[in-house]
Order: structure tokens, then C-alpha cells, then sequence
């Protein structure tokens, strides 16, 4: 079995420590014998959306997320709305998630957006929102914590079309206002939450890698359980952090 | 206390003279807090007390900001400064807002300042202050929670410097783009008054471009630059192959670099007054760039080379920067780490030790805490990975520990060698008790502290083990 990850653009955009989500799912790959491949996706690259299980995208700052917009949408849309249609999973955190949507409107200027998933991001005068954040949500399975940490100035709103990820339970989530967090639509998931966000749930990482496999391999897999004192620690950590308890 | 002297009228003066007796009392005390008090009650009784205070410095006044180094920077030129006979107002206790350079100003008597100032506090002071030399080292990823995004930060620096042009003199490293183009006008042309420092021992180059790289388009025209060669995360020998914006030729350069572990190095140094032979005993190439800062600051004030290089090669470490103190039997070694850039130096420096003296213990202690930083994603950023093989043991503590532990184990360290220990005092203890020779003390600024707090209650901190 082998796990193919794509990072797109992950000269641009991988601001919040990005490369700690990859070397998670990397590192628990190997652990249990899983292949594990990585490629990146940069600017004018074009994308194959069947060579790939997992498609990655952090976040960046405000020029490189500008230059991102245009160029994703110019080089890649097609191929990444194919994906995600087709099931692939994708990872997309903080600017990448505002990337998903339809559009991001900045000040004067509105960046243009994947349009994967039913939602517009708006950067509304008020500070940027900033801290430990905790949220639950239900994956199949029933709900879970995700802890991590959230800092961006753009608000995000969901659409009658789309689905949350989570429901705040400490922290701002995607606009302050509403009590949710993220989106979520077949494999797609979109988060504000960093940390990064894997390192500090490893349920979710081994959630996403059991995805991505049976995507490819027909079958959901058994993954094998692996000693995660630490991470069940650190994520104990993060949630703490979070909730003040 | 003359640097307010002539400025001061009734109403200002009565502030002043209360701001004072407010932080004697406080320090009589014993409460602490002490350090900036003052300089807290003063702002809030007159907002502009740092333009008042500072017109009573009549000679020079310069003022040092970067992500990394500024405390040691500071330092150095405070040193070149008292070699030459001179003792400016300084914010040693590195305080570096506003409050902690108007309790210096409040404090300390000179006819010169120098100020170590945060990044995000530069354009404020520096409109107050006029500062007649502003030396700046580099900007790197840092505290995204707190300042914000790096390239919105140098363009405040850039507008506070193009304010400044034609009265103040520059010190700048050529090395850094987000710092060399400050010294260039909205034309290209070199800004009157700019002197330039940086590297050029190529030898001294990474193999290959780190990975928190943190300067990646041209400040010109927004095209990615090319590197011939990075020496510390982004700073290095670039070009924009674009609009052709490149590397400004530095007056002051290294050109031959020996580094030799915890020992510090020996340069050679160009100057246009001459060449320094540096014995610095401060460690790591980011020292040796804290040092060109100092000469080119050092040389702007007037100093003789030589005098330079003499109080440069009598460093001391500023505060938790590289002090060692003696835990019991254990030489215990702080190196404060805050950011990726800063700490991939510091792993490289440990890298460079494990290979002389066999495997390090280690003692990380990771907080979260505001002046820290909330966020601790950056531990995922800096490049742990060196020492995978090089740790004997470590001990992770802070307010985050597990999540220390967590990138230790993620970054290849042997899962057996980490250890996680709640509170400052407990872990270190433990660190110690276990550690075969010196002790490496890895500390996140909050953490600093408390580690400071501790050894001084034993009554050790003053102790300097050498």
C-alpha cells in the first residue's frame, strides 16, 4: 500500500508551519509499512488529479495568497474539482481553506477561489481572530475534538450549500459569529485550525490516511495502532490550551 | 539623570519626577517590576515622554532592531562604546517597547542613547526618538500571532526609514533583501548616509536553502530572487533576475570565518577603516552577523577599529544568551531559542558540539505564554531533524511540553531519549541529574525567565561557569 500526497504550493503557502502536517502523515505511513510519496504543486504546474490520494494546501501571506488565487485557478481548478468530486481527499488549512470557496474578497480587490466547496471569505474591518481554538465534529463515528490554533483576518461564510466541519466550543472559528468551524463536503476538508493541525489530532491524521487509502484501493483499511502516548499528550495539551481545563 | 534635563517644563517635569519615585517605591518593595514601571507610568501620563526625554541626548542616538539578536547586538555596541570611553542610556535589561526605553530614559544619565527595540516598535520610537544611527539586523518569521506577517512589517520599517532619510546614518545587513532594500530609495538609488554588512566567506554556506525561508520575492518587483548561497535561513547572496534588484556590496564583510562550536569564531574582517581580526567568543554564525551590525554601528560612532575588535573579543553573553552557570556538578549551558531561524542556529551549533564532544543532553522548555508567542506551530518550522542523532536525552518542560515532545519524536529523536517532566524546576532538576557532562538548555523567552528566576533563588545565577 502506498499513500501519494500532493502540497500545493508549498513554497508559497506554508506559513503556519504547514510541513508539520506532511510529517505527520509521512511519519505515520512508514510506521506501518505504508509507501509514502510526496510531491509539490507550484505555480503554472499542472495537477493529475488520479495520481495523487491526498492533496494538501496550507496557508500563506497576503501577497503570496494573491498570486495563488490566480494562478490555481488559471493552472489547476479542473483538475482539483475533478478530485474532489471523484473523492480524493484534500486537506486545505487557513488560506487554503479560503481558497476552497468561491471567492475572497480583500479590501478592494476580490481573489478569485477553487469553488470546491459553497462558501465566500471576507476581510471585515474588527482584528483579526487569534488563539487556541477547540471544535467538535463528527466524521462518521460519532464527535470528536479537534484542537489547534486559529489566525486570520479573513471571515468565512457558509452557504445553504455547505457544511460546517465543527462546532466551535472555544476560540472564533470561521467568522466569530455563527459558532462554526470549517467545511467539510465528501473528502474535502477546510479548517482555520493550524498548530499545525495534524500533529496535534492524531485521530484525524490516521482518519485522512484511512480515506485516501480506500479511495485508492477500493477497501477502508485496518490501520495498525501505533504507541501515541506522546501525540495523545500533545493533543491533551492543545486541548487544554484551548478550553482552559 | 541630565538626559531630560533642559526639556523638562512644570507639568512634564512633575510627571517625570512622580513616574521616578513611583518605580524607587516600587523597587523598595521588592515586588520587582521595577524594570519598567517607571517608563509604564510616564506614557501614561504624557504619550509623547520619549520625544520630550530624548532631546536631552544630544549626541548620538541609535536605536537596533531585528527578529534575532538585537539584545546581543545592542550589547555589543554598548561594549565598543564603553571601550571608547563613552556610557550611553541604554535599555540593557532588554525591556524593549516603549516603556523600556523611557525608563531608561527616565533612569540613566548620558549625553548618548542606544536602544534595543522591538520590531513592532520601531516605527513609533523612532518618530519620538530621531534617532541619528538605526542598525538593523533581519527579519524572520516570528510570533505571527503578534506581529503579523513579515513582508506588512518591513513595510512599516521601510516607511519609518524613508521618513528618516537625510538625517539619519543606516546600518544594514546586505545579506537580509527585506533589510537591504531600506537602504535604497523608491529609485533604486542607495539611501545617503547607509553603510552596509554582511558575508562573504562562501565556505560558510548551508548546503542546501532551509526551510523556513523566509524572504522568497523581490521588494522590488515581487519576482522570486535567486540565491547563489544562504548562510542563516534567508540571509545570503541574492538577485533578482527580473528587475536585476541585487545583494548591495557591503562595506563591512566578513571574508574568512573559522567557527569553532561553544568556543565562538574568529573572522576576518573588512572594513573601510581597515581590516579586524575578531576573536568573538560568542558561538554560531549568527553571532558572527550580530558582530558585523556592532562594527559597522561601532565604526558610524566614530570608534577606532582596533578598540572594536578589543571589546568585541571581551564579550560577554547577553542575558540567556549563551550563559553557562553551574547546576550542582553540571555546567549548564542557556541558549534561548523563540523562532525557526534562531533556533536552527542554536541546532547547529549543538550539532557542531555533539560531533567534538559525543552526544548532548538537552533540556527544551517550550512556553506559550504572550511574550513566547501563543502560538507553538513554529517548533514544526525549525529544524530539529539535526540532532536526531546527536541527543543522548532530553527533557522537555514548558507550558506545551508534550507538544515539544511530540516534534522531538517526529523529527527522528530516539522515542526512549525524550522525556517529558511538568514544571521548570522538577524538569531541570531531573535534566541535571541525568546528564553526563555540560547540560544544554534550550528555553522559549518566558521560560528564560522562570529558568533565571530559579537559579537565582538557589543563588547560582550569578555563578559563570567557564
Amino acid at each position: 500500500m502506498e499513500l501519494r500526497v500532493l502540497s500545493l504550493y508549498p513554497e508559497q503557502m506554508n506559513i503556519y508551519a504547514d510541513r508539520g502536517n506532511i510529517l505527520f502523515l509521512q511519519r505515520r505511513c512508514e510506521w506501518r509499512g505504508i509507501g509514502f510519496v510526496h510531491a509539490g504543486a507550484g505555480p503554472g504546474d499542472p495537477v493529475d488529479p488520479a495520481a495523487h490520494d491526498l492533496f494538501y494546501a496550507g496557508g500563506g501571506q497576503d501577497r503570496d495568497q494573491r498570486a495563488v488565487a490566480a494562478d490555481m485557478v488559471a493552472t489547476k481548478q479542473r483538475e482539483l474539482v475533478a478530485a474532489a468530486d471523484d473523492g480524493a481527499v484534500l486537506l486545505a488549512v487557513c488560506g487554503g481553506y479560503q481558497l476552497l470557496g468561491h471567492s475572497y474578497q480583500l479590501g478592494e480587490e476580490k481573489l478569485p477561489g477553487l469553488g470546491i466547496a459553497d462558501l465566500e471569505t471576507v476581510r471585515e474591518p474588527g482584528p483579526r481572530l487569534i488563539g487556541n481554538v477547540a471544535i467538535e465534529a463528527d466524521l462518521g463515528g460519532g464527535p470528536r475534538l479537534i484542537a489547534g490554533f486559529e489566525n486570520h483576518g479573513g471571515r468565512t461564510y457558509l452557504r445553504p450549500g455547505a457544511q460546517p466541519l465543527g462546532r466551535v466550543l472555544c476560540g472564533h472559528g470561521n467568522n466569530d459569529r455563527d459558532g462554526f468551524e470549517g467545511v467539510r463536503r465528501d473528502n474535502v476538508i477546510g479548517t482555520y485550525l493550524h498548530g499545525p493541525l495534524l500533529p496535534k489530532n492524531a485521530w484525524l491524521a490516521d482518519h485522512l490516511i484511512a480515506l485516501a487509502l480506500e479511495r485508492r484501493y477500493g477497501t477502508r483499511p485496518d490501520l495498525e495502532p501505533l504507541p501515541d502516548r506522546l501525540e495523545a499528550a500533545a493533543h491533551e495539551s492543545a486541548r487544554r490550551a484551548a478550553t482552559g481545563t | 539623570m541630565a538626559a531630560a534635563g533642559r526639556s523638562r517644563g512644570g507639568a512634564f517635569g512633575a510627571k517625570v519626577a512622580l513616574s521616578r519615585a513611583i518605580g524607587a517605591a516600587s523597587r523598595r518593595s521588592g515586588r520587582g517590576g521595577g524594570t519598567t514601571l517607571p517608563g509604564r507610568v510616564l506614557l501614561r501620563l504624557e504619550p509623547e515622554a520619549i520625544a520630550r526625554l530624548g532631546t536631552g541626548l544630544d549626541g548620538s542616538r541609535t536605536i537596533v532592531s531585528a527578529t534575532n539578536g538585537k539584545t546581543t547586538t545592542a550589547g555589543m555596541i554598548a561594549a565598543i562604546l564603553a571601550a571608547d570611553g563613552r556610557s550611553p542610556v541604554h535599555n540593557r535589561a532588554g525591556s524593549n517597547m516603549t516603556w523600556g526605553v523611557a525608563t531608561a530614559l527616565l533612569e540613566q544619565s548620558g549625553s548618548e542613547g542606544l536602544f534595543e527595540v522591538d520590531e513592532a516598535w520601531l516605527p513609533r520610537v523612532s518618530e519620538q526618538l530621531q534617532p541619528t544611527l538605526i542598525v538593523l539586523g533581519n527579519l524572520f518569521r516570528d510570533q505571527l500571532d503578534r506581529y503579523g506577517e513579515m513582508e506588512a512589517l518591513a513595510d512599516e520599517w521601510a516607511r519609518t526609514v524613508a521618513a528618516l532619510a537625510g538625517g539619519t546614518e543606516f546600518a544594514l545587513n546586505a545579506d537580509d533583501p527585506l533589510i537591504a532594500d531600506l537602504g535604497r530609495d523608491r529609485e533604486g538609488r542607495r539611501r545617503e548616509g547607509a553603510l552596509y554588512f554582511g558575508i562573504e566567506d562562501p565556505s560558510q554556506a548551508l548546503p542546501e536553502l532551509q526551510h523556513a525561508f523566509d524572504a522568497k520575492h523581490c521588494r522590488r518587483c515581487g519576482h522570486p530572487y535567486a540565491y547563489a548561497r544562504a548562510f542563516v535561513g534567508h540571509l545570503g547572496h541574492y538577485s533578482c533576475p527580473s528587475c536585476g534588484a541585487e545583494r548591495p556590496a557591503p562595506e563591512v564583510a566578513a571574508t574568512a570565518i573559522e567557527l569553532r562550536g561553544m568556543e565562538g569564531s574568529r573572522t576576518r574582517v573588512r572594513t573601510p577603516s581597515g581590516e579586524i581580526e575578531l576573536e568573538l567568543p560568542l558561538p554560531g554564525l549568527y553571532n558572527v552577523y550580530n558582530a558585523l551590525a556592532a562594527i559597522a554601528a561601532g565604526l558610524r560612532l566614530g570608534v577606532e577599529p582596533a578598540r572594536i575588535a578589543g571589546a568585541l573579543g571581551e564579550m560577554r553573553a547577553a542575558f540567556g544568551r549563551v550563559e553557562t552557570i553551574a547546576v550542582g556538578e553540571v555546567p549548564v549551558s542557556i541558549l534561548l531559542i523563540k523562532n525557526p531561524a534562531g533556533a536552527n542556529e542554536v541546532l547547529r551549533t549543538l550539532l557542531l558540539e555533539s560531533r567534538e564532544r559525543g552526544p548532548i543532553d538537552l533540556w527544551v522548555a517550550l512556553n506559550d505564554r504572550i511574550a513566547d508567542g501563543r502560538d507553538v506551530s513554529w517548533i514544526w518550522d525549525a529544524d530539529f531533524e539535526l540532532l536526531s542523532a546527536a541527543v543522548r536525552r532530553v527533557v522537555c518542560a514548558g507550558t506545551r511540553a508534550p507538544e515539544m515532545a511530540l516534534r522531538l519524536k517526529y523529527a527522528g529523536w530516539p522515542q526512549e531519549a525524550i522525556e517529558v517532566v511538568p514544571g521548570i524546576e522538577a524538569s531541570l532538576d531531573a535534566a541535571v541529574a541525568g546528564a553526563e557532562g555540560r547540560l544544554f538548555a534550550l528555553p522559549t523567552y518566558t521560560a528564560l525567565l522562570e529558568l533565571r528566576r530559579l537559579l537565582s533563588d538557589r543563588g547560582l545565577a550569578q555563578e559563570f561557569w567557564r
